[in-house]
């Protein structure tokens, strides 16, 4: 009976290794980003993440030979001092040399691996005289760049996953994409071979900032501001993830780094500069509902979708859009305070970093749209209004 | 009475029985003062939470088989991350440990029962609300808990009532724990036999002596943090909120600073189990067993200054980072030692492999990796990659699943003829060992290459260079699963219906200690008076 099952159990097992094989992605490495099946670290573009490389293969080597040299004895002892195979035991049962020769000479290479751990730790938190200087702030789910200090001071924008790719996540069959899940629409944008000192704080819960690539991982704490640093030495397109649990969407607010020579980086500086100031509201523009409907459509779907759904419903403790007390209120301001100042102890976050005509235009595409037909517009300059 | 369920015509024991009112029936257990019966209650609750908490585990598993959204929306994802700690860590680990300690230290100490045989049943029949109400806590409104076991404020403070479930069955819980605590010192200092010196007792009551001033001191730090988290949540305290003045980063110290000695909590008494089958099924006395005691109390002692290496990417200063990575590269110190002592009783012994040695070298084997990948995890700036990734995921889980785990498995093999006063089936025990440590290192090893590679952890979803060595871990997941589940009902269940060979007094030839002193199975009562031991303190003479 024992053999039955036992060859039941092999054909099982065959079966489901051989499924397993064929799930292989067709997806390529992502330069910059995982490689397929990855082994180690990935290549390191600073040199702080030279000296981490570096230092994991250091160890690495240093604990597998201490392992197979220990193991080795062990399965020694394992082979030859069997009772089957006659070995009688021993009776010695301590040592005074030897427990002192097995604490000393671990101690000696615990210390000896501390040496060049200690230049890489204080190397990677230098954070002094910055060439350019960025702030990251988390956002429940995204990240928003503010350029601070240097070139290119001034700029400020948003950077959410790709909307496509996060469809594709919910579907539940994603196609094979290289940059499935790191895709941003506003990617950072730094020159090569310039201390970049990144500032990291939050809006609402604990995130972190991380670019394998650069060696760096920095938490963003709300009400804290922390920094890391680095020099990327090559230029490319680099890619990171949020690195600390935020909430439901924690797995979909990437991070994008471009690197680029110093000419494109003033090229795109000067194009940021220039859509920044065509982007200024203009406060007194009355918008017809259409275009408020249009816009916001637009709006909803890059922001609110994830959470509230494309049909307003919600999930769960989301509360849906569709037929809800506060969209369809009259007083209009109570659902401008819900979107500037977020509920819920921010579980419904703070939008007050979109602008006027965006939140105008949101809240008038939900008053609208579904089931509620309020007929109401909010105008940009309500939004305005309420924000003091 | 013995501990098997259906006793079948086991008579001879009840010679030594006073049957006044020995309990039957639902009493029995409900009411139960009996160290044996404590401890059958925890071992049978701690599994029933492994297989809570395995399900959950493979609820993860199977959403992260695919690139893509399967089977659960993000938020339930991480009521099954957040979930599978809490119930692993509090409701299997933890009271597996305490279930081997009521089972056997009073045996081990020559004692006829704990300290406080009343209070033992409170701290039992404590859980069952607890497990009650963290188990249902995803059935309330917005789910389970979805913070991480690890409860980062200020995301907690966002949770549904399900957080504050989850803050009551802690506080239970650790109210249970710190009972069992001072039950088990009080015992080990107070009720040893004449003749059983410190020095003299087996190394699993050292283990557990040693853990339990560690509970003692760490599971109030616990509740502090968790109470401040509650009053945020609901009577106007700004512990956590920065808007207000409060420290997010405080949390996590007060939660590490119990986060880490917890984890050695989980460890020690693994290494007392250890420590006793080794010596048993090499012929051969335990190698430097002062030294052992040593290295446990130093282990426990540094634990305690660690805290901050879950903490790297906080932001703390240089000489914060440089400090808690030398302390933690410390304890590798101590712990090599132990790994060698075990080799060295080994060592020109006379070994044989029966299922509990299996598991005992399988134990050294890969928690030693796990030890390993926690040196290179404790380097600073080599976490800075690894951080809140797989490598993390990796590394805890060869600590706590194949370390403290696999020694449960190899105590139960090694006590249940003790227990139960028939033999497990050796060929069942041989094949639930190889299934096991093959499953299970087909699960974890790939997630180092994973965390290697920057996967993050607690993510429900991920990039599709990813996707092979998920789907191999999430194939040797459910294996796993399935070996524990031929585990109980093929090797457990039996031996709990009497159905085997007859047990002797001593299975194991060498195996020592006093336990091994009482009949097969250890009649409901034992050691009565306090026997008279032998100069070595491991046999009774007459």
């Amino acid at each position: 009976m024992m053999n039955n099952i036992y060859k039941k159990f092999e054909k099982a097992s065959i079966a489901l290794f051989a499924l397993a094989s064929t799930m292989a992605w067709a997806v390529n490495d992502l330069p910059g980003g995982p490689a397929v099946r990855q082994l180690n670290l990935h290549p390191p573009v600073t040199k702080i993440a030279e000296e981490q490389v570096w230092l994991h293969w250091f160890m690495l080597i240093i604990c597998t030979v201490i392992f197979v040299a220990v193991f080795g004895v062990m399965f020694y002892s394992i082979w030859k001092h069997r009772k089957s195979v006659g070995h009688k035991a021993a009776s010695f049962h301590e040592s005074l040399k030897v427990e002192i020769a097995w604490t000393v000479v671990p101690f000696v290479i615990v210390i000896l691996m501390a040496l060049p751990a200690t230049k890489a730790v204080v190397a990677s938190k230098d954070t002094s005289n910055a060439d350019l200087t960025i702030k990251a702030t988390g956002y429940q789910w995204k990240w928003g760049y503010d350029y601070i200090k240097g070139e290119g001071e001034g700029i400020g924008f948003i950077s959410t996953l790709d909307n496509a790719q996060r469809e594709m996540s919910n579907s539940g069959k994603p196609e094979p994409t290289d940059d499935y899940l790191l895709k941003v629409d506003n990617p950072l944008v730094v020159p090569v071979n310039q201390k970049v000192r990144i500032i990291t704080t939050s809006n609402d819960v604990i995130h972190s900032f991380a670019v394998n690539s650069f060696g760096i991982k920095q938490d963003a704490i709300p009400g804290f501001v922390r920094d890391t640093w680095f020099r990327a030495e090559k230029t490319g397109d680099f890619h990171g993830q949020c690195q600390e649990l935020c909430g439901k969407e924690h797995a979909y607010m990437p991070i994008h780094v471009k690197v680029v020579s110093a000419e494109e980086y003033t090229a795109w500086v000067a194009e940021q500069n220039k859509k920044m100031a065509a982007k200024q509201d203009d406060p007194n523009k009355v918008w017809t509902l259409a275009d408020l409907m249009q816009k916001g459509e637009k709006v909803y779907a890059a922001n609110c979708q994830a959470c509230h759904q494309a049909n307003g419903k919600g999930m769960g403790p989301i509360k849906p859009l569709d037929g809800a007390a506060v969209v369809l209120d009259t007083d209009k301001v109570k659902q401008i305070k819900v979107l500037l100042n977020g509920q819920n102890n921010l579980a419904m976050p703070a939008w007050k970093q979109l602008s006027d005509s965006e939140i105008a235009a949101v809240i008038s595409y939900t008053k609208n749209n579904w089931s509620n037909k309020t007929g109401q517009l909010v105008q940009p300059a309500e939004v305005l209004a309420a924000r003091q | 009475m013995s501990a098997v369920l259906h006793p079948h015509g086991h008579g001879a024991d009840h010679a030594h029985d006073d049957h006044h009112g020995a309990p039957h029936g639902w009493r029995r257990w409900v009411y139960a003062t009996n160290h044996k019966d404590i401890g059958t209650l925890y071992l049978l609750f701690a599994f029933t939470m492994l297989i809570i908490g395995g399900v959950l585990a493979l609820g993860i598993r199977a959403e992260l088989f695919k690139p893509g959204l399967q089977l659960v929306n993000p938020e339930l994802f991480n009521q099954l991350t957040t979930m599978h700690g809490l119930i692993m860590v509090f409701g299997a680990i933890m009271p597996a440990f305490v279930g081997f300690a009521n089972w056997m230290i009073p045996l081990q100490i020559g004692a006829s029962d704990m300290a406080f045989a009343r209070m033992n049943n409170f701290s039992f029949w404590l859980m069952i609300p607890a497990a009650a109400i963290l188990a249902g806590s995803f059935f309330m409104p917005g789910g389970a808990p979805a913070g991480g076991w690890t409860i980062y404020a200020p995301l907690t403070l966002q949770m549904g009532p399900s957080m504050d479930a989850a803050i009551f069955a802690l506080h239970i819980l650790g109210a249970s724990s710190i009972m069992g605590s001072i039950n088990i010192i009080v015992t080990i200092l107070n009720m040893r036999a004449p003749g059983m010196t410190l020095m003299k007792m087996p190394m699993f009551v050292w283990t557990w002596l040693i853990t339990a001033y560690l509970l003692i001191a760490v599971m109030p730090v616990l509740a502090g943090a968790i109470t401040m988290t509650l009053t945020d949540r609901h009577f106007g305290t700004t512990f956590f909120n920065p808007a207000a003045g409060g420290d997010p980063v405080m949390f996590q110290h007060i939660f590490w600073f119990f986060g880490h000695p917890e984890v050695y909590i989980m460890i020690l008494p693994a290494f007392g189990i250890i420590s006793q089958i080794v010596p048993a099924f090499s012929r051969k006395k335990l190698f430097g067993y002062a030294s052992m005691v040593y290295a446990t109390s130093s282990i426990a002692i540094l634990s305690f200054i660690v805290w901050a290496h879950h903490m790297y990417t906080t932001g703390m200063p240089v000489t914060g980072q440089l400090f808690f990575m030398y302390a933690t590269m410390l304890i590798s110190v101590p712990t090599g030692v132990k790994v060698f002592n075990w080799i060295a009783t080994m060592w020109k012994g006379s070994m044989t492999f029966e299922t509990p040695m299996l598991f005992a070298v399988g134990f050294i084997f890969v928690f030693t990796m796990g030890g390993f990948t926690g040196l290179i995890l404790s380097m600073a700036p080599i976490d800075l990659q690894l951080q809140d990734g797989y490598y993390v995921v990796a590394h805890f889980h060869y600590v706590l699943v194949a370390g403290s785990l696999f020694t449960m498995f190899a105590g139960y093999y090694y006590w249940s003829p003790k227990w139960t006063g028939v033999m497990y089936n050796e060929t069942r025990g041989k094949i639930h060992f190889w299934w096991t440590l093959i499953s299970f290192n087909v699960t974890f090893f790939p997630m180092h290459f994973l965390g290697l590679a920057g996967m993050p952890r607690r993510y429900a979803d991920y990039p599709m260079q990813f996707a092979d060595f998920n789907a191999l871990a999430s194939v040797g997941a459910f294996a796993f699963g399935i070996a524990q589940v031929y585990f109980f009902f093929f090797v457990v269940l039996p031996t709990m219906r009497g159905k085997g060979e007859p047990a002797p007094q001593r299975p194991w030839e060498a195996a020592e200690g006093l336990e091994w002193e009482v009949p097969s199975p250890a009649p409901f009562h034992t050691f009565e008076t306090p026997p008279k031991l032998n100069s070595d303190a491991t046999r009774i003479v007459a």
